[in-house]
């Protein structure tokens, strides 16, 4: 393998690890913070606790998601040379925004929240869970807008061999980074929901902590729903954008080599990359693509054949991601909903709490999927329509990378199993029965 | 590209954040370092922690920020110093990211195995980056093989000539004492006089290191260049040299807090003076002059650095505010007795 496929395997692995603990973090904060916020409403000791329980969880989870993260800004650099230098002008300052406006305030106030816990006045650990909460999602819409502008570059001019930024206002209204966060945010929030409802159905079927986790799970519910129901409308949204901006990869997403108007839609379809055709299309929705991408029966969609084989994404990796990552999109919908339905007693519902365990990853598998449309289908652009990803690559060495990629794959593992193990030894051991009288360390 | 103020403004920026970092992770990188010497038993080695818990993640947002910074403003020269330093860059990765998991995770599960590893995480994720940085620095500080195109000709190994492992230990001590400082200022008792017996140590290592270190400069380095051409600069050496050498009558009266600023100067000082000495270069070619990467080939377009400047001028006090605030809400004093 040479140093391009070694760095884009080491940055896939890197952003894949870093992904699996960002929209926890997005969505356990929020919980965290409104679980709070009821208990100094409220006065309820189990909403006390709860804040304390689902936060230590949240804490676990966000050490692996900052650590990670540094690895990801210093990639471009290291790996990614001729990116940073062609484009650091426009790109570069979203990420240092991002830093400055996001990190510190996120850092600085969710050691506030857990080290002030038995010193702080409530009202101040509270507000320091809230910032948490907001600068999260504010570091999630700053780090969007850069990935956005890999995908739609917007406001810059060639100039003096790079691109130079001609207008942040652009930059910052850019209608693909925007429908991501969009997309991103309603897809953690529903993660982090059906994390606390699977613990809570676990606990539930025990038969432990009931006043507890009922309370939990009734929040959670709720919340779950209304991010699930999101999910759905704005992930077709966001496709809306893709359709627009990058109708190649629109193309890979649903399999279609042919230039069509009226583009059907196959329930069944199985794509042949090789042969540039699908092998199977089946119960077909007529112009149901079209309608999808474009709201317009007639539209015409691009077909793939459209553009030479360099500059197709992978077909099938992008079908079958998109393909899967819908289907969940509609089991969680469902599943949100029972849960919902049944928010005062569900410790009634056997099959529905098993249903909750047994999901718990599923929202994990969807976000990844997620990732992989968005990043494979730019290919083979590192910036869509103005960079190819092999001229972006730094001139390494094979060894440094040979090196570098495999220890990646082991420490990253390590830790990855770690994290893993000790949030569902957390999870399951339940909330202390007082809340939290020792500090953290 | 014609020089404008805001490259200037960028570079002091930049200076800036950097010597934020070192004096800020530089204590808790620093207790990390000296932990084994300081914690023997396991109330001492708790006490460590709680005194760098609410801390060391907001510091090491500094390095985050610098970096971020880098990339925004000296897109030229982030991109040529991260992929030339790849191997060590990815090395203080790694260690950074051991040293951040074995802080959380160390004392979210009782049992002696599982805390005596991830003590041992923590010990090589707390040395190794300050030798890392001070390598790498003193490397930059003398320049790196790299020719025309920005094309480096070396390998991890080129990095490890004596002066720049001179600046690895100088990094290694001075963030030791810097970090025993903390330690004495935030604890109490037996661990409080242990750490302020080793920040003696350290710092008369880190005054001679630090001596070498500056004639180093002399011999392999053109730093000092400037400070013929300008010689008010000198302050930055003086203050360097003075707060580390304030280190022991502080200690002595037992003000450690003022011990603990002595060591934040000693290293402000010392950095400022580096990137003061290599002003207007960012990073130098040792193979010749003329490929040297300097601020002023190397920056953002004009409005890129006009756009950044608004967004510091506005942000940098606030965030330094509410840092200011959380230190001063977690001033007070861990005992190593308790829990």
């Amino acid at each position: 393998m040479d140093v391009l496929w070694l760095s884009r395997l080491q940055f896939a692995a890197a952003a894949i690890f870093h992904f699996l603990f960002v929209p926890l973090t997005l969505g356990l904060s929020f919980l965290t913070a409104i679980y709070q916020t009821l208990w100094l409403k409220t006065g309820d000791e189990d909403f006390k606790r709860a804040a304390r329980f689902w936060g230590k969880i949240f804490l676990i989870n966000f050490g692996l998601g900052v650590v990670t993260g540094i690895t990801l800004e210093f990639q471009f650099g290291t790996n990614w040379r001729y990116y940073s230098e062609y484009v650091g002008d426009v790109f570069g300052p979203l990420l240092a925004i991002e830093a400055t406006l996001a990190f510190f305030l996120e850092s600085t106030f969710i050691a506030v929240w857990w080290f002030g816990w038995e010193r702080l006045n409530p009202k101040v650990t509270t507000t320091a869970i809230w910032l948490t909460a907001i600068a999260s999602t504010i570091s999630a819409l700053w780090i969007l807008l850069a990935n956005g502008w890999m995908q739609n570059p917007v406001g810059f001019e060639i100039r003096n061999g790079r691109a130079e930024l001609t207008d942040f206002w652009a930059l910052l209204t850019n209608p693909f980074g925007w429908s991501q966060f969009l997309h991103v945010i309603p897809a953690s929030f529903t993660l982090g929901g059906f994390f606390v409802l699977g613990v809570c159905g676990y606990h539930l079927l025990k038969k432990r902590e009931l006043s507890f986790f009922k309370k939990s799970f009734r929040i959670a519910a709720i919340w779950t729903l209304v991010w699930a129901l999101l999910l759905v409308v704005l992930g077709h949204h966001h496709g809306a954008i893709v359709a627009k901006t990058q109708p190649t990869k629109l193309a890979a997403m649903e399999a279609i080599w042919e230039t069509k108007k009226s583009a059907d839609f196959a329930l069944l379809l199985i794509p042949d990359e090789e042969n540039e055709k699908n092998v199977v299309e089946a119960f077909k929705i007529p112009g149901m693509v079209s309608l999808l991408a474009y709201h317009n029966f007639n539209a015409e969609v691009k077909g793939l054949k459209e553009w030479p084989k360099e500059e197709r994404p992978p077909v099938a990796l992008n079908f079958w991601s998109f393909r899967l990552m819908v289907g969940l999109g509609f089991l969680f919908l469902f599943l949100g909903l029972w849960a919902c339905i049944r928010r005062n007693s569900p410790e009634n519902y056997p099959l529905l709490l098993r249903l909750l365990i047994i999901n718990i990853p599923l929202p994990y598998i969807a976000c990844q999927l997620g990732w992989i449309v968005a990043e494979v289908g730019r290919q083979p652009w590192i910036v869509y329509g103005l960079m190819k990803t092999k001229d972006a690559v730094s001139p390494l060495s094979v060894s440094q990378v040979a090196i570098s990629f495999p220890a990646f794959i082991i420490v990253y593992g390590i830790l990855g199993f770690v994290c893993f193990w000790l949030i569902i030894k957390t999870a399951i051991k339940g909330p202390e029965k007082e809340a939290a009288k020792t500090l953290g360390y | 590209m014609e020089g404008n103020i805001y490259q200037i403004i960028w570079f002091v920026l930049w200076a800036v954040l950097w010597t934020g970092y070192f004096v800020l992770d530089g204590f808790d990188l620093g207790a990390g370092s000296a932990f084994y010497l300081l914690g023997k038993k396991e109330e001492e080695k708790k006490a460590i922690y709680q005194a760098l818990g609410p801390f060391w993640d907001g510091n090491e947002v500094w390095l985050i920020t610098a970096g971020g910074a880098t990339f925004a403003a000296f897109p030229k020269t982030y991109a040529v110093m991260f992929s030339s330093l790849y191997s060590a860059l990815l090395l203080l990765l790694f260690s950074l990211i051991l040293r951040g998991v074995s802080i959380e995770y160390r004392n979210k599960y009782d049992k002696p195995l599982w805390k005596t590893l991830w003590d041992l995480g923590f010990f090589l994720g707390s040395i190794l980056p300050p030798f890392l940085l001070g390598v790498a620095f003193a490397n930059i500080f003398q320049g790196i093989p790299i020719d025309e195109k920005g094309i480096y000709h070396g390998s991890l190994f080129t990095l490890l000539n004596p002066f720049g492992i001179l600046g690895g230990l100088l990094f290694v001590f001075c963030f030791a004492a810097h970090g025993c400082n903390w330690i004495a200022f935030k604890t109490n008792g037996e661990l409080s006089e242990k750490a302020a017996t080793l920040s003696k140590k350290f710092t008369a290592v880190t005054l001679i290191l630090a001596g070498l270190f500056f004639f180093g400069a002399y011999l392999s380095t053109n730093l000092w260049q400037n400070y013929f051409n300008c010689p008010l600069l000198l302050v930055f050496p003086v203050l360097s040299l003075a707060g580390f050498l304030m280190i022991f009558p502080f200690l002595i009266k037992k003000n450690f807090l003022g011990a603990f600023l002595a060591s934040a100067v000693g290293i402000s000082g010392f950095s400022a003076w580096g990137f003061a000495g290599l002003f207007p270069n960012m990073l130098p070619s040792s193979l010749n002059p003329a490929w040297n990467l300097t601020i002023y080939n190397s920056s953002s377009s004009l409005l890129t650095l006009q756009i950044m400047t608004v967004v510091a001028l506005i942000f940098v006090p606030i965030v330094l505010a509410y840092t200011f605030w959380a230190y001063k809400t977690f001033s007070f004093k861990i005992s190593s007795k308790e829990n």
